[in-house]
């Protein structure tokens, strides 16, 4: 029995394909303007048995490929308990959302929390900065690493962080501090989600930005504490699918 | 249906904004009712009802008129129906649930200012409202501190209206400022209709708005059914209708609603599938054409059971004692169901607490939405503490604040679904 999982998100769209406890194929790709044709692209040449999907495109993609559904929330705890059974709190933050979601010693979801309607603290937030910095988004994390201390960065709006990022340039701020600063902004929103939810057990960051190694030793610092961030932070929403009841 | 336009254009509509709003109610009823299955036949009256929602209905208002009846316009449960109807006035709800003319209305109200409060001011501005413009009174009241000061300037927009105070503990001082004030009301319908307050008019007011109490209590009451009998966006209309319909003929409509699901129900016949996931909706009211929420639940797999909420339960429930003999006597009982209402400018409120865990259990909810409009921090402040009680109770709780854009309804489908995820993994 072959298990797909697929996690429509604003920004990627990710495979995994599993087949008992073995992980057969994962794959991200970015999504485009065609979403179902990227779907269609990274399905071809694989057979499995069921699908289900997750993510903000989970109920076109349904319709078009005879797909269970289930919500991302859902999808990321099945799948961070699968990869450590010990985390009881999660942070996701993905392209358009972030999410803190706390579940219980069998994964069951417990509480969730969830930003509001706009890209704030999000990984199109960072994407946005690191462009406003020049920096590469791979770079953008460990640039920020690399000095002590931050600029503050007040807006949590996109667009006027934006142009808070750039007047700071402008009046000769470094931006290595910025990009801290930057950093510690989406942070300061994550852990107020996080508190909602409450901490407990092993806590695991998950989704595109936990590649980010600024998140997460910064995330680190604010809770005081270790987080767990799987190999590859970004399928987790997929893996969850594979083990969802549906399949 | 037929030709209002005469009509309309007489109370200063603007004709072709107006058209224009008919045409998007009627195109989302159409898309939020007319798609539901398996609905109870006499939800055909309420079909029949919102296909007038602007027609016949204004017409029966302008006749009254005619026949020197007066409108009381009103934006609160806490109007009390009775009075009005007791000086041989009609009661008709003013409040508005679509987002509209809110550019106009952010030149009277600040920027964070709730929905419903906007919608009020918007429908005014816009002219699209048939009965804020066949009103003789409108009643503002003062709840909570966004609604207490847009009155200031909404008086100068509509010109006829009255401002009601109301208490917000729930002492003896309290009780006897909402009493002082019902009598003051009075006064001023007594002097608005020409007509005297009597014994006999305030009990028959009484009898009719508790009759009307009643009915839709005995629809709610059908709901702990499982399966469902009726889908909670049918239940909600009927409570959205409930406060500008005649209110004997939606009492007779009610019922025979309620007959029908009583048979449905002893032959085991829902609108969901039997054990479909059961939530309680509770927090803000939600007006007309508002049904994104509940089409949003009732489209993830759950069935809606309950409203606590004005538009719901907290609005309707308690009837006011018929029993005394004098007009003061029956201004008493009014006041003493009244007091009852709790509204969330009240502090403490710890009945609202015990109402929405009592509604829970009755209707056998397996989950809590906390329902909140962006910026009523009344509402806001509750739903923060008590869904951690209820949390801690084991009764799942979410919290949504939303509006009345379209433009959060990706973001909450996923909360939703989350959430009745969760309620199926508890069994």
């Amino acid at each position: 029995m072959v298990k797909a999982g697929i996690d429509i998100g604003s920004r990627t769209i990710k495979l995994v394909l599993r087949k008992g406890d073995e992980t057969l194929h994962a794959a991200v790709r970015e999504n485009t303007f065609n979403t179902l044709e990227v779907c269609r692209e990274m399905l071809n040449g694989y057979d499995y048995d069921s699908i289900t999907a997750t993510g903000y495109g989970r109920h076109l993609f349904a319709e078009k490929f005879s797909a269970k559904v289930i919500s991302e929330i859902s999808a990321f705890a099945m799948g961070i308990h699968q990869v450590y059974p010990e985390v009881r709190t999660i942070l996701d933050i993905g392209g358009q959302d972030t999410k803190a979601i706390s579940i219980d010693d069998a994964g069951n979801l417990l509480k969730f929390e969830m930003n509001d309607k706009c890209a704030a603290g999000t990984g199109r937030f960072l994407e946005i900065m690191a462009m406003a910095l020049r920096f590469d988004l791979n770079e953008f994390g460990e640039n920020a690493l690399a000095v002590p201390e931050s600029e503050n960065v007040n807006s949590m709006c996109t667009v006027f962080a934006e142009s808070e990022v750039i007047s700071l340039l402008a009046t000769g701020a470094d931006r290595q501090k910025v990009a801290r600063g930057i950093h510690q902004s989406v942070i300061k929103r994550a852990i107020s989600l996080i508190k909602r939810v409450g901490i407990k057990g092993e806590v695991a960051f998950v989704g595109g930005v936990a590649h980010n190694i600024a998140m997460k030793r910064l995330l680190e610092y604010a809770l005081g504490r270790k987080v767990l961030v799987p190999s590859n932070p970004q399928i987790i929403g997929a893996l969850g699918c594979t083990f969802s009841g549906f399949n | 249906m037929a030709d209002y336009t005469q009509m309309w254009q007489g109370l200063g509509l603007d004709l072709e904004t107006h058209s224009a709003v008919l045409d998007l109610v009627g195109k989302s009823y159409q898309d939020v009712f007319l798609t539901q299955k398996n609905r109870p036949e006499g939800m055909g009256y309420f079909d029949f009802v919102m296909s007038e929602i602007h027609g016949l209905r204004i017409k029966e208002l302008l006749d009254a008129k005619g026949e020197g009846r007066k409108i009381v316009g009103t934006f609160c449960v806490f109007v009390p129906e009775e009075i009005v109807i007791a000086l041989n006035a009609v009661c008709v709800g003013l409040c508005a649930g679509a987002e509209l003319g809110f550019d106009a209305a952010e030149e009277y109200l600040p920027r964070n200012t709730c929905s419903l409060i906007k919608s009020a001011f918007g429908f005014k501005l816009a002219k699209v409202c048939p009965y804020i413009e066949s009103t003789d009174m409108i009643v503002g009241e003062n709840t909570c501190d966004g609604k207490k000061k847009a009155y200031e300037s909404y008086k100068d927009l509509v010109g006829n209206l009255y401002v009601m105070d109301i208490p917000q503990m729930k002492s003896s001082s309290g009780r006897g400022l909402l009493k002082a004030e019902y009598i003051r009301f009075a006064q001023a319908l007594e002097e608005l209709t020409g007509n005297k307050l009597t014994v006999e008019g305030l009990k028959k007011g009484i009898e009719i708005v508790n009759n009307k109490r009643k009915a839709i209590l005995r629809l709610g009451r059908l709901r702990a059914a499982n399966p469902v009998p009726v889908s909670g966006l049918d239940v909600l209309l009927a409570n959205q209708v409930y406060f500008y319909d005649d209110p004997i003929r939606f009492t007779n409509s009610v019922n025979a609603i309620c007959d029908e699901l009583e048979k449905r129900i002893e032959d085991g016949i829902g609108v969901f599938p039997k054990d479909t996931p059961r939530i309680l909706i509770s927090g803000c009211p939600m007006a007309i054409p508002n049904w994104k929420l509940p089409h949003l639940i009732e489209t993830s797999g759950a069935t809606i059971v309950g409203e606590e909420m004005c538009t719901g339960e907290r609005g309707t429930r308690n009837l006011s004692d018929p029993s005394g003999e004098t007009t003061d006597e029956l201004i008493e009982g009014i006041v003493d169901r009244y007091m009852k209402i709790d509204c969330a400018i009240f502090t403490p409120n710890q009945s609202r607490y015990d109402h929405i865990k009592e509604m829970a259990e009755k209707y056998k909810a397996q989950g809590v939405i906390n329902y909140t409009l962006q910026f009523c921090q009344p509402y806001q402040n509750e739903a923060m503490t008590f869904g951690k009680q209820l949390e801690e109770e084991g009764i799942p709780v979410l919290n949504l604040e939303t509006d009345y854009s379209q433009e959060d309804v990706g973001q909450l489908k996923t909360r939703i679904e989350a959430f009745i995820e969760r309620i199926k993994q508890n069994g």
